[in-house]
């Protein structure tokens, strides 16, 4: 019998690693149900009344920051987005200080992203509200491999035994951890692809295959995840230019000829046309990048509502 | 170290342990003049008597690996307050590396050193001189004048050096003055802006690696070129399996090599990492536990000489920072003794009197310092330890800094009482009144 469970254990969501399987299926269901409030002519539901979230997002994002913000108007939440340019990190003050000083006016929540690992733990060791990791590093994206599983539960009905294949830079990808974290729990089977540069030291101790070329990757997989690959690693001694990569690990039409019949391609945004992905492919039909933005918000409503609102009522 | 008062005492009713002289046996100890000047049952003297209390008597700590941070970074610490944290932690003298504010890459910094030392010390310093001019690693610092001035060893700690070249010369131009080159063995290229070690637990926790092979493959250029110069190379910090290898190779093969490893190192896996606890970071980075075997294994069976602190002081504020931000280091003389006798002596995987030998005999005779023995003639420098009591380590310390990663274990085995030329500097069952800081001198006009 599978066990449910209704709630969360921790204030916080910092990640995949520490969730437990009926935890991540808590809040795919959750998300369920909230996927039809943003369908509705006036979309929005009081969950969040009165609450003050706080967006702290300290390094570049244009869907991660947009999505919560949208998540919590939608719930009703009162938000308030900080941007580190512009405020007093510029002048030097640091992030505990900036944390303390935003939790002296008491919000309920901080969502923050940040670009050292282990930031957002940081601050749920020290403050009293409930912290979001929207991304820390190469460490964690929570959310985002939570939005990635519905697309493919959605899809495909079920994560037990599907085969994702993520390929690209996997060493510098917060996205892949969580989504290896999430997979694996879930007992979907996952391989990670990429040249041996992008590697990460002995990341088949998490229970993925991995593979080195992107016909390896695509065989037999349901599900395609492709990463970005950051433009200022070329040269960097991770690969020798953008076109071998392109040559090598690019995804093509040519390349998906291969695949299964059905095959889903993800990405996690933002694309590098015509370096990790062909455009046929991104706007193609295997493509549901978009519904992996859509179904963000439904997540990221379900993870809010889980942390606060179902506390609060 | 102030010399100042009583340099006479006698040590009575405890267990004298002296692995240098294969002594084990409940004999007391005399100093005169701040000299050892005898050991003997019911010895009589004039001298005032410190009662041992059974507590086992053991000649006084050496560390050849202490960052005193004076000149220049006394925010972190001062040579008052690490020598305070070193006589509480049964050390009776330090090696002051060089990476000051400016670097000791000149007699000036090694002389201002050595006097501040006198003024506000309780232990003896002694100063270790850069291998290269600004710790720059493109020209040899006037290694005579500093060895003259009264440096016992160089090394440019911290920043090695990375031209072979210049690490050739230096341990040739060091031979020729018989102090040995300590060498921070690191390819900075491998390391590229890692903060742990490079393995599973930083996949997982996605920061920045730093690979073993970073440290071995400069040990292996390093013991190559000692054997080449027939020089003394001292590696620091030994963390890794390949490092550790390539040492009992050399040693082995008669290169004139000598290592040491750090507590943190012995007691401590990189898996504590999942805390973020800057107080884990340091470079050498904790390791996982093979390697961190290997380097036991080198203890135990003599591939490395020495326990070394790499004691490395920084502000609550520069470590209450993301991970990635805080600098590399954490203190280490206070709880050295303890973190190993606990991990070692307790577990049965060496004996009491082989920690003493690595913790003050072999420092000792490896740098050519006094000390490290309680044979008459020697410097009045005794530590007293209490092997079976327990205690919990607390954020309270001699030190200025507090980045301990120890905070909070219960330890086995404690340092009591140390004493200093015949000076009791530290006693836990009555503190001792240390003299104040002395201010700066004013320069007259």
């Amino acid at each position: 019998m599978r066990q449910t469970t209704s709630s969360l254990k921790s204030k916080d969501l910092l990640g995949i690693e520490p969730l437990t399987p009926e935890e991540i299926t808590l809040i795919l269901d959750t998300a369920e149900g909230f996927k039809e409030v943003s369908e509705r002519p006036v979309k929005k539901v009081p969950a969040l009344r009165g609450q003050l979230v706080i967006n702290l997002f300290m390094e570049a994002s244009t869907r991660t920051r947009v999505s919560f913000e949208i998540a919590e108007k939608r719930l009703s939440a009162d938000t308030l987005n900080f941007a580190a340019s512009g405020s007093s990190v510029e002048k030097g003050e640091t992030l505990i200080d900036t944390a303390e000083n935003l939790m002296a006016m008491h919000p309920d929540m901080i969502v923050i992203r940040h670009k050292h690992p282990g930031a957002p733990k940081m601050l749920a060791d020290r403050l009293p509200a409930s912290i979001i990791n929207a991304g820390d590093g190469a460490h964690e994206h929570p959310t985002q491999a939570l939005l990635d599983a519905f697309t493919i539960r959605e899809r495909l009905g079920r994560l037990h035994g599907v085969n994702v294949s993520i390929v690209g830079d996997i060493a510098h990808s917060r996205v892949v951890r969580s989504n290896i974290h999430l997979l694996t729990r879930m007992k979907a089977n996952v391989t990670v692809a990429g040249p041996p540069t992008l590697i990460p030291a002995e990341i088949e101790r998490l229970g993925v295959r991995v593979a080195h070329s992107l016909d390896e990757a695509i065989d037999g997989a349901d599900v395609i995840m492709m990463l970005r690959i950051q433009l200022e690693r070329q040269g960097k001694l991770t690969f020798p230019s953008l076109r071998e990569y392109y040559n090598t690990f690019g995804l093509t039409p040519a390349r998906l000829r291969r695949a299964k019949e059905g095959i889903l391609v993800m990405h996690p945004g933002p694309m590098n046309r015509g370096v990790e992905i062909a455009s046929d492919v991104a706007d193609g039909p295997w493509s549901v990048i978009l519904d992996q933005v859509t179904n963000g918000v439904a997540v990221r409503m379900a993870v809010l509502y889980l942390l606060g609102g179902a506390h609060a009522e | 170290m102030r010399v100042a008062e009583s340099m006479n005492l006698l040590i009575t009713n405890g267990r004298l342990l002296d692995p240098s002289q294969r002594i084990d046996a409940r004999l007391d100890l005399l100093i005169e003049n701040g000299v050892i000047t005898g050991t003997g049952k019911k010895l009589k003297s004039s001298a005032p008597v410190l009662d041992a209390g059974g507590l086992t008597v053991v000649p006084g700590l050496i560390d050849l690996h202490t960052h005193l941070r004076e000149p220049g970074q006394e925010h972190k610490e001062t040579i008052a307050t690490g020598t305070r944290a070193a006589v509480a932690g049964g050390y009776t003298a330090v090696c002051a590396m060089a990476n000051t504010m400016p670097p000791n890459d000149e007699r000036a910094v090694t002389e201002m050193i050595i006097a501040e030392s006198a003024r506000n010390g309780v232990c003896r310093v002694y100063p270790i001189g850069a291998v290269s001019k600004g710790l720059k690693g493109e020209e040899l610092a006037e290694l005579a004048e500093l060895r003259a001035a009264g440096c016992v060893a160089v090394s440019d700690d911290g920043m090695p050096v990375a031209n072979a070249q210049l690490m050739r010369r230096a341990l040739e131009y060091c031979s020729m003055l018989r102090i040995p080159v300590i060498a921070h063995e690191e390819d900075r290229n491998l390391r590229e802006g890692g903060v742990m070690h490079e393995g599973y637990w930083s996949t997982v926790l996605g920061m920045s690696g730093i690979p073993a092979a970073s440290e071995e493959t400069l040990v292996a250029r390093d013991v190559i070129l000692a054997g080449m110069t027939g020089a003394h190379l001292h590696v620091a910090h030994l963390s890794t399996k390949g490092a550790v290898e390539s040492v009992r190779a050399a040693r082995r093969a008669g290169v004139h090599v000598t290592a040491e490893a750090t507590p943190h190192h012995i007691a401590l896996g990189d898996d504590a990492l999942q805390s973020f606890a800057t107080n884990l970071k340091m470079n050498p980075p904790l390791r996982p536990d093979a390697h961190r075997q290997a380097v036991i294994e080198g203890l135990a069976d003599g591939t490395i000489d020495v326990i070394a602190t790499d004691h490395a002081p920084h502000h609550f504020d520069e470590k209450n920072v993301e991970f990635d931000l805080a600098p590399f280091g954490v203190i280490g003389l206070e709880t050295a003794f303890s973190v190993c006798h606990d991990r070692l002596v307790r577990r049965h995987i060496i004996d009491l009197s082989r920690l003493i030998e690595l913790m003050s005999c072999a420092p000792a005779r490896i740098f050519g310092l006094p000390g490290g023995t309680l044979r008459a003639g020697s410097p009045g420098d005794v530590t007293l330890i209490d092997p079976t009591v327990r205690f919990q380590v607390t954020n309270t310390f001699h030190s200025k800094a507090s980045n301990s990663p120890f905070i909070g274990q219960t330890l086995q085995g404690r340092v009591v009482a140390t004493v200093v030329g015949g000076a009791v500097r530290h006693d836990l069952r009555a503190p001792v009144p240390l003299p104040s800081p002395k201010p700066p001198r004013k320069r007259k006009r």
